[in-house]
């Protein structure tokens, strides 16, 4: 049982006009074998939310603490978090060129286990994390999300979060720029590793249409920095009636 | 040795073409008052076959293919005696790589390679250099009319080289020629990697991996001499630089005369700072005298170290050294994939990673 702990988290960015602050007191608890989605409007910080989580330098922590197993990790680098757990499915992930994937996902794992993976059982579970995904082995050989399209780097994150089973992942807008295919595809992707490990999820969304596929357990509804209400599902359907309007203009 | 005449004049450091080398890293090479001995110092290291041929000739008798008016190169032609002289046989395909190369030589040489495909063949030939060296050089590669050669040069000295060469190929009516200069080692290299055609239809793929650390001065100028109607070129350099005092120069010069119509061509040069202190100068030049061409190109970018990539790797639990280590591979992967030769792929990534480690970050 793992849990990732948010308590009074603020967070700024510099920019030309000084420190601005986005978070404003986020409090939010995620245990295993929960999902909780995050949904709000655009602006409203969510992805600041994921990214200062993951650990981006851009992000300044200006008070409140992020735990995980009562453990601070907003004393570590990056890549401690991910070791110690934590996966960030990006809403932009990014072109590394001439790194390919297969080289990419294997010294991730590789770092995640705390050992090299065994090459021929790698290369089998390697494959049938791909089949499932409906990913071209083919696509092991290309640089990392080069030229991929939309689909492709949405499907590539899931394919991580197959291969480094995290205790806790957090999906920042993976539904965006899916067509309905690839929303089902990635979404089945998700799910089957709600089945097959403890996983705590916390998807943050802006439309309802991936909570058709992946069920959550809790929706939280983030507007200007801060979770202003909560609830179980049926606050995603009230959602998708009503829009963001009543909080954005509270 | 035979004293000889000389129009040579030394650099003296004013000159546009000698702004950015500094001349008294030159081990003297560039001065009249250095003797300087003729040595064909690079030799076959491989299996002899009867579709190619190596053999040391007497300067005299196979004269320079090509102007030059460098000033190295000057000193290059008047002092050497002998010179190494490789020759694929007409129609012949090699099908390994011909592997040349030269370790550790004296101080102040000078040497004169000359390269000849006959017409039709088709192989690589990969020059290795190691070790400690003061070397002025000239290679000419001549491809005679549908041949197909690839050049391999690398410069992988030990940190005390001083290395200055052209490597300059004609390329003749429907041949292609392929470079991949890498360097990597040396206290200062300047290479002059150039081409010109001797007939239309005829391809050129020039690209090029440095990698300059503390204290070392890699310099590349580039010269493709569009002189004949409907010929390709294609530049690719790609620098990284860490350490203070790295210093890399780059220059591509790209000439479309005015007979040169259906002339298509491009030149990119990318270099990457990994450190401060270090400083990446890139000169792309096009100079174009006939509107009737294909294409004609050129991009040249000098950027920092692109931390959204590191922060990618870094959140998948690859820690900070080794994220840093598959960026510059990736980096590098698209010029060193191309040599047809594994171990030595391997051998220049280790090189390069070997390197990156000693910066102790």
């Amino acid at each position: 049982m793992t849990t990732l702990e948010i308590k009074g988290l603020r967070v700024g960015v510099e920019t030309d006009s000084g420190m601005t602050e986005i978070l404003k007191g986020v409090d939010l608890t995620v245990n295993s074998n929960e999902t909780h989605a995050i949904m709000g409007p655009n602006g409203s910080g969510k992805s600041t939310l994921a990214y200062s989580i993951a650990g981006h330098p851009k992000y300044t922590i200006l008070g409140g603490s992020v735990t995980l197993d009562g453990v601070d990790i907003l004393e570590m680098s990056v890549d401690e978090r991910a070791r110690a757990g934590l996966f960030l499915a990006m809403q932009y992930p990014v072109e590394v060129p001439g790194v390919s994937v297969a080289n990419f996902l294997r010294t991730a794992a590789t770092a995640i286990r705390g050992e090299a993976p065994k090459l021929r059982e790698w290369v089998g579970e390697m494959k049938a994390a791909m089949t499932s995904l409906n990913i071209d082995p083919a696509f092991g050989e290309r640089s990392v999300n080069e030229g991929f399209s939309g689909g492709e780097k949405k499907r590539h994150e899931i394919l991580q979060l197959e291969l480094l089973k995290p205790k806790i992942a957090i999906l920042d807008e993976t539904d965006s720029g899916l067509d309905i295919d690839a929303l089902r595809i990635v979404s089945e992707g998700v799910n089957r590793v709600k089945e097959t490990s403890d996983v705590g999820i916390l998807l943050i969304t802006h439309y309802t249409r991936i909570l058709r596929y992946i069920k959550p357990d809790f929706v939280h509804v983030f507007a200007k920095g801060r979770i202003v209400e909560e609830g179980g599902p049926e606050l995603a359907e009230r959602l998708e009636e009503k829009g963001y309007a009543d909080y954005v203009n509270a | 040795m035979t004293l000889l005449q000389t129009n040579y004049l030394e650099p003296t450091g004013r000159e546009e073409r000698w702004r950015f080398t500094p001349l008294k890293r030159l081990g003297g090479l560039h001065l009249k008052e250095t003797k300087v001995t003729s040595n064909p110092s690079v030799i076959f290291r491989g299996t002899k076959q009867a579709s190619f041929s190596i053999t040391t000739v007497p300067s005299a008798e196979l004269p320079p293919q090509s102007e030059s008016d460098d000033a190295i190169v000057t000193r290059v032609r008047e002092n050497v005696t002998d010179v190494t002289y490789l020759e694929i046989g007409k129609d012949q395909e090699v099908d390994s790589p011909i592997l040349l190369g030269r370790s550790n030589l004296g101080s102040a040489e000078v040497a004169r390679t000359v390269i000849r495909a006959k017409s039709h063949s088709k192989a690589v030939v990969i020059l290795e250099s190691t070790g400690s060296a003061i070397l002025g050089e000239e290679i000419e590669i001549i491809l005679e009319p549908g041949s197909n050669l690839t050049f391999i040069a690398l410069q992988e000295w030990s940190n005390d080289a001083i290395h200055l060469g052209r490597h300059h190929a004609i390329v003749g009516r429907d041949a292609s020629f392929t470079s991949i200069t890498v360097s990597i080692g040396g206290s200062l290299v300047r290479l002059l990697p150039s081409v010109a055609y001797d007939g239309p239809g005829g391809s050129a793929e020039m690209q090029g991996i440095y990698f300059a650390t503390s204290g070392q001065h890699l310099e590349h100028r580039v010269f493709v001499d569009h002189n004949v109607e409907n010929a390709k070129s294609r530049v690719n350099y790609k620098g990284a630089l860490a350490g203070s005092e790295a210093r890399t120069v780059w220059f591509g010069d790209v000439y479309i005369r005015k007979n040169a119509e259906g002339t298509d061509t491009y030149e990119m040069n990318r270099n990457l700072l990994l450190t401060d202190g270090a400083r990446a100068d890139s000169v792309p030049n096009l100079e174009i005298e006939t509107g009737e061409i294909v294409g004609a190109g050129h991009a040249s970018t000098t950027g920092r170290f692109d931390d959204e990539h590191l922060f990618y790797l870094m959140s998948r639990g690859i820690d900070e050294a080794d994220a840093r280590r598959l960026v510059i591979r990736g980096f590098f992967a698209e010029v060193i994939h191309q040599i047809p030769a594994e171990s030595i792929r391997e051998r220049l990534t280790e090189r390069i990673d070997g390197e990156l480690a000693r910066l102790g970050r």
